[in-house]
């Protein structure tokens, strides 16, 4: 190799350590912001104060030093809903992930070590998942059931787990033939033993990435059902919710859903940097 | 190949079956149906009433037949809000869908085919990580939202395009825009990473030292291998834009399938609902399926798997 490539390739790798750093960093105060919530508010996300709607951002002419962000069209603190805001975002995100990769994994996984007829149901899964149009069946299925915070993340964690099969299913495939498994075959392991102990942990960091792609979309379409009016209920802070709510007033103060839509779209891109950096490191293209 | 058609055509209608049932459980599995068409003011003679008009006294396996039966004619029953057929109502709705869903992947296409070959044409400069970054941007834009904003820029501020609606071809701009952005991101990467590999080829090497102009290369050498794997998700692409219209049609009020689904849904008007989710499975189910022989055609290949 010549002495260009390598540069070339250190230069990346340094390029992409920084958009680990920002990922990281949006993630991890987004995470903390969540944990701390009640402590760090100014305000009672849910005290409605009819007197001063509206009021906008206190950088901004007419704002009101007391409110930060302003206030909703209820009078609510701009600021503390966001705060709670991150809180739902983040524990939608994560709850979505838990769920629909262990459907996922298993499946993938299953098809992957397996081979054979379980393997073509596998695939069969995915594609007839891959078929159902999930924003339009999450929606049914909220307004058949009264959405509610549990069902939002149940449903989207069930609609959810087809890219962590395919990448389960994928990598399980490319390494079980490899030496080491076979020499665990050999030591005379169990079945569950060679699944867990030999299979998973070689494939978990491509599930790490997978992870963060889903966590993403989950916390993008939370905030489309919540906007269509049938994800988190009301009065909730979710930031789906909040543009939903403030549509009214869009036209006449912008900031009102400029902050919580800037917000998702800080968190989101912070997730998909984190999992960016994550491939990178690893060498490897999961991206379609 | 035909054995390839055969087995590929049988694994679509098998999954499109599935998909039938799944439409057919979604509605029964989730509540009583006769009580949420009531509504809340009902009374439990009202709801009986409702049971026994719709059929849904029968037992459950008895009614999945039935509608299972109709609906492989193209027959999904009656709406209870609009009352007119629900095949006629998706039909009415269909071309404002696909209008934008075409206009949407053109305007993802004519965006991400440049920006991915450039990216590969400049691999690793400033040039590649700025397409890169517009790929991260996009992926992480919440659609409803973009769609706002762009209302009060484009709609309010400016006063170039109309806010909602589609009297006119403009109406589709900013839908167009909105959906794309939903599928730049992956057909950008897409194009991209294709075109590394096809320019790093044999084929490419001679194309160069016959002294073939660099368009030439670029083109029908590089970018017609590159373009297969790109064909196939487009196709995929376009069924998911479909299916997202949901959201894009509530936010600029496009009267399109995804519009009347959400006004079904808002409504408890099952039989609609059902029957989008269906009709959308199934234009995916197809557009998979031409996406798979197209590629069997382009690349002779794939046909053995």
């Amino acid at each position: 190799m010549s002495g260009a490539v390598v540069t070339g390739s250190a230069r990346r790798s340094l390029m992409r350590n920084w958009g680990f750093l920002v990922g990281a960093g949006i993630v991890g105060f987004c995470a903390v912001i969540a944990l701390i919530a009640p402590w760090i508010v100014p305000y009672d996300p849910f005290a409605i104060d009819l007197e001063r709607r509206l009021v906008p951002p206190s950088f901004m002419e007419g704002g009101d030093p007391r409110n930060f962000l302003g206030t909703d069209q209820l009078g609510r603190d701009y600021l503390s809903r966001l705060i709670y805001g991150a809180r739902i975002s983040m524990v939608i995100g994560v709850l979505t992930v838990i769920t629909s990769g262990l459907i996922g994994i298993t499946l993938g996984v299953l098809g992957g070590f397996y081979g054979g007829k379980i393997d073509d149901f596998v695939v069969f899964c995915i594609t007839t998942r891959l078929s159902i149009p999930a924003v339009l069946v999450a929606l049914a299925v909220a307004a058949l059931r009264g959405s509610s915070f549990m069902l939002v993340v149940l449903v989207l964690g069930l609609l959810l787990w087809d890219r962590f099969a395919v990448v389960a299913r994928s990598t399980t495939m490319q390494i079980r033939n490899l030496d080491y498994v076979a020499a665990a075959w050999c030591a005379g392991v169990s079945r569950w033993w060679v699944l867990t102990r030999e299979v998973l942990p070689n494939i978990a960091t491509h599930l790490a990435v997978v992870a963060t792609l889903e966590m993403a979309l989950a916390i993008l379409l939370e905030a489309a059902l919540s906007f269509l009016g049938l994800g988190v209920p009301p009065p909730l802070p979710s930031w789906g919710l909040m543009i939903s709510e403030a549509k009214e007033y869009m036209f006449f103060e912008p900031w009102v859903i400029i902050i919580p839509g800037a917000a998702l779209f800080v968190l989101v891109l912070g997730v998909n940097l984190l999992g960016d950096a994550l491939r990178d490191m690893m060498g490897t293209d999961l991206s379609r | 190949m035909l054995l390839f058609l055969l087995r590929r055509l049988g694994v679509a209608v098998l999954v499109a079956l599935t998909v039938l049932t799944l439409a057919f459980l979604l509605t029964r599995v989730s509540g009583d149906l006769a009580i949420s068409i009531a509504g809340p003011n009902a009374t439990s003679e009202d709801i009986e009433t409702i049971r026994r008009v719709y059929g849904l006294d029968r037992p459950v396996w008895v009614q999945y037949l039935d509608w299972l039966g109709r609906a492989v004619q193209g027959d999904f029953g009656e709406s209870y809000f609009f009352r007119d057929r629900v095949a006629n109502l998706i039909l009415g709705r269909m071309p404002v869908t696909l209008t934008l869903g075409l206009v949407g992947l053109c305007i993802a296409l004519v965006v991400s085919l440049p920006l991915g070959i450039l990216a590969a044409v400049r691999e690793g400069t400033m040039l590649d990580r700025a397409v890169g970054i517009v790929a991260l941007v996009g992926q992480a834009m919440p659609s409803f939202w973009l769609g706002l904003v762009l209302m009060i820029i484009f709609g309010l501020q400016l006063a170039w395009l109309p806010i909602s609606g589609v009297e006119s071809w403009q109406g589709y701009i900013l839908p167009g825009v909105v959906l794309a952005f939903s599928a730049i991101p992956s057909l950008t990467r897409l194009t991209r990473s294709g075109m590394i590999e096809a320019l790093s080829s044999d084929y490419i090497r001679t194309a160069r030292a016959k002294g073939l102009t660099r368009f030439s290369i670029l083109v029908k050498h590089g970018f017609r291998n590159a373009a297969i794997p790109v064909v196939s998700i487009a196709a995929v692409q376009l069924g998911f834009m479909l299916g997202g219209s949901v959201v894009i049609e509530t936010v600029f009020a496009l009267h399109g399938v995804g519009f009347l689904a959400w006004e079904s849904i808002s409504k408890n008007d099952f039989p609609v609902v059902q029957a989008v989710v269906l009709v959308l499975a199934l234009i995916y189910i197809g557009l998979t399926l031409l996406a798979d022989l197209l590629n069997a055609v382009l690349d002779p290949r794939l046909r053995t798997g």
